[in-house]
């Protein structure tokens, strides 16, 4: 029973839109209780790949395993243990937010208590409010309620955050930790945004054209933590820097050099964002 | 015991869930309370549905008040009976064409979809919503009969019983036909009205809603008379004028054929919609 230790298992997962294959062979292996985020740039099979897993789209070939089921053929009984967070808005607008979240917890075995719900996205105030008078994040917010609201075993969150205040932001990622941490709930996380991906990915795989080009923890991404990296420093009026696999060496070598203190040393690995940046071939 | 059997028995026992998912009626009464509130909050879609074909049996009875009828009947009362099963038509057929037609290019659809709902949860509710205003639109329409001309409430209980064939079949297969139809425009909001409106403003025109049916040429007659709407008037002028039957052009009412047109358009609607119906739009499958 392999399949019973993963949340998500893909193999060779292929998808062809006419002529272009927009997911060509992906394998992903998910466990239970962790947050994976796909990162990748518009168009390289990130949200085809996604609504497989969900459900929405069938697939050209490869094998799919979400919660121990095919999601072409699974029932109900199956989505009432995924949440899906859309990116979408303007449905029911007449609808005040208790009203939505509390038609939606209807649909579930096990729901979660609306207003509790709502309190996590931080809609407290909103919750008598008709659903067109809210602002664009605060819609967003009540996205996440609703994929939250059904007590998921595993949630998918297509950019979250998109339209998010940077407090909005911070807040929405400590509810993310709260469900991952203490809930054990499976994320998987699509983002444009790396520092999210840092803050709440337990490991990340970097999509391009259909297919997987690096995976791994936020730290280690495409061989980061083994990278060269740059010392600098000020040497009387010349700003030196050296490229170096082992900067604690060169570092110890220089103190010695200056008796001491190193004049403005700096030492820099290369960001998440400068291997996103090279693994997607984006110009620099 | 086979390996796929093994696999296959584990895998039903892991998905069972711990409580019972809520029944598909339970779940089809909260769709159809959410519906309402949706619809009749929209003030402007309410008023659209309810108050234009009460103006419009006002202004229309007012102009033709001259018209040449027959013995005892007044123009008003044909209107009365027309725009009640043109009514009838815009709650069901109108109003899920252009709602689902929204619902799915928002996403609402899809979002449902994603959910433990059942599909006939879905259908149930706007069941819910189309009947309640369906019958609200005809009281509507004969207080305004009441008060205005003099229409008289059919007393006996044949045609009652009519009535309410002729409601329920007119509402269930315009109901499938606007389901049918939510998926014809591309775009909800820019073709929606030409693709799903337009076809119903003719048919009421050439459907006796309008326009008195006798005095519709013969040939926009029998055009009409392939669609259900021709047929849900008729219906209506036999429960609500009987008296005008000398006025039709069979010089009867035909309720067998009027129940065998709406029965056909009843079916070829549900493997409409079993054919065509889709919780995502073209773009987004």
């Amino acid at each position: 029973m392999t399949e019973g230790n993963w949340a998500v298992r893909a193999g060779g997962l292929r998808k062809r839109y006419g002529d272009v294959a927009a997911v060509g062979g992906i394998d992903l292996e998910i466990a239970p209780g962790e947050v994976f985020a796909l990162l990748g740039p518009n168009g390289a099979g990130k949200t085809t790949t996604v609504e497989i897993l969900e459900g929405y789209r069938d697939r050209d070939g490869g094998e799919v395993s979400v919660l121990g089921e095919d999601p072409r053929r699974a029932g109900r009984g199956w989505r009432a243990r995924i949440g899906i967070v859309l990116q979408l808005a303007t449905d029911a607008p007449e609808l005040t937010v208790a009203e939505m979240v509390g038609h939606f917890a209807g649909f579930y075995p096990d729901p979660r208590r609306p207003a509790e719900v709502i309190d996590l996205v931080g809609l407290t105030d909103q919750g008598r409010s008709r659903i067109r008078t809210l602002s664009g994040g605060q819609v967003r917010r009540l996205d996440v309620a609703l994929g939250l609201v059904g007590r998921p075993e595993l949630l998918f969150l297509d950019e979250p955050t998109t339209g998010f205040d940077p407090a909005a932001r911070r807040a929405f990622w400590e509810v993310i930790r709260s469900l991952s941490g203490g809930g054990g709930v499976t994320v998987l996380l699509t983002t444009h945004y790396l520092d999210e991906a840092a803050a709440l990915a337990d490991r990340v795989a970097v999509i391009r054209d259909g297919v997987i080009v690096a995976e791994g923890t936020p730290g280690d991404l495409g061989g980061r933590a083994a990278a060269p990296a740059v010392v600098g420093w000020q040497d009387g009026d010349v700003r030196r820097s050296e490229r170096t696999s082992e900067p604690t060496r060169l570092v110890a070598d220089l103190a010695a050099r200056y008796g001491g203190e190193i004049p403005e040393l700096t030492v820099t690995r290369p960001s998440l964002e400068d291997v996103y940046l090279e693994l997607i071939g984006a110009e620099r | 015991m086979t390996a796929s059997a093994g696999t296959r028995a584990a895998s039903v026992a892991l998905d069972a869930p711990r409580t019972p998912l809520p029944s598909v009626w339970r779940v089809g009464l909260s769709r159809g309370q959410v519906e309402l509130k949706a619809f009749f909050r929209e003030r402007q879609s309410v008023v659209f549905i309810f108050a234009m074909p009460a103006v419009m049996l006002v202004l229309l009875g007012t102009i033709f008040s001259g018209e040449r009828t027959g013995p005892g009947v007044t123009i008003g009362d044909l209107y009365v009976a027309g725009l009640i099963g043109g009514g009838v038509m815009a709650t069901s057929y109108q109003n899920l064409g252009m709602s689902i037609a929204f619902e799915r290019e928002r996403f609402t659809l899809k979002r449902l979809r994603g959910t433990p709902m059942p599909a006939a949860a879905y259908f149930a509710g706007k069941i819910i919503q189309v009947l309640v205003a369906a019958v609200a639109e005809v009281v509507v329409l004969v207080a305004v009969g009441l008060a205005f001309y003099h229409l008289r409430l059919p007393t006996s209980a044949m045609a009652w019983w009519t009535f309410t064939w002729v409601f329920l079949l007119g509402v269930a297969s315009c109901s499938l036909l606007g389901i049918a139809a939510s998926s014809v425009p591309r775009s909800a909001a820019r073709n929606g009205v030409a693709v799903i409106t337009l076809p119903f403003v003719v048919l009421q025109f050439i459907s006796g809603v309008y326009v008195p049916f006798y005095l519709v040429p013969t040939w926009l007659r029998d055009i009409a008379s392939v669609f259900p709407l021709e047929w849900m008037c008729l219906g209506m002028r036999s429960v609500f004028v009987p008296q005008a039957v000398t006025l039709e052009p069979g010089h009867s009412w035909q309720h067998g054929q009027t129940a065998l047109v709406l029965s056909a358009w009843l079916v070829a609607g549900l493997i409409l919609c079993l054919t065509t119906f889709r919780w995502q739009n073209r773009q987004d499958r």
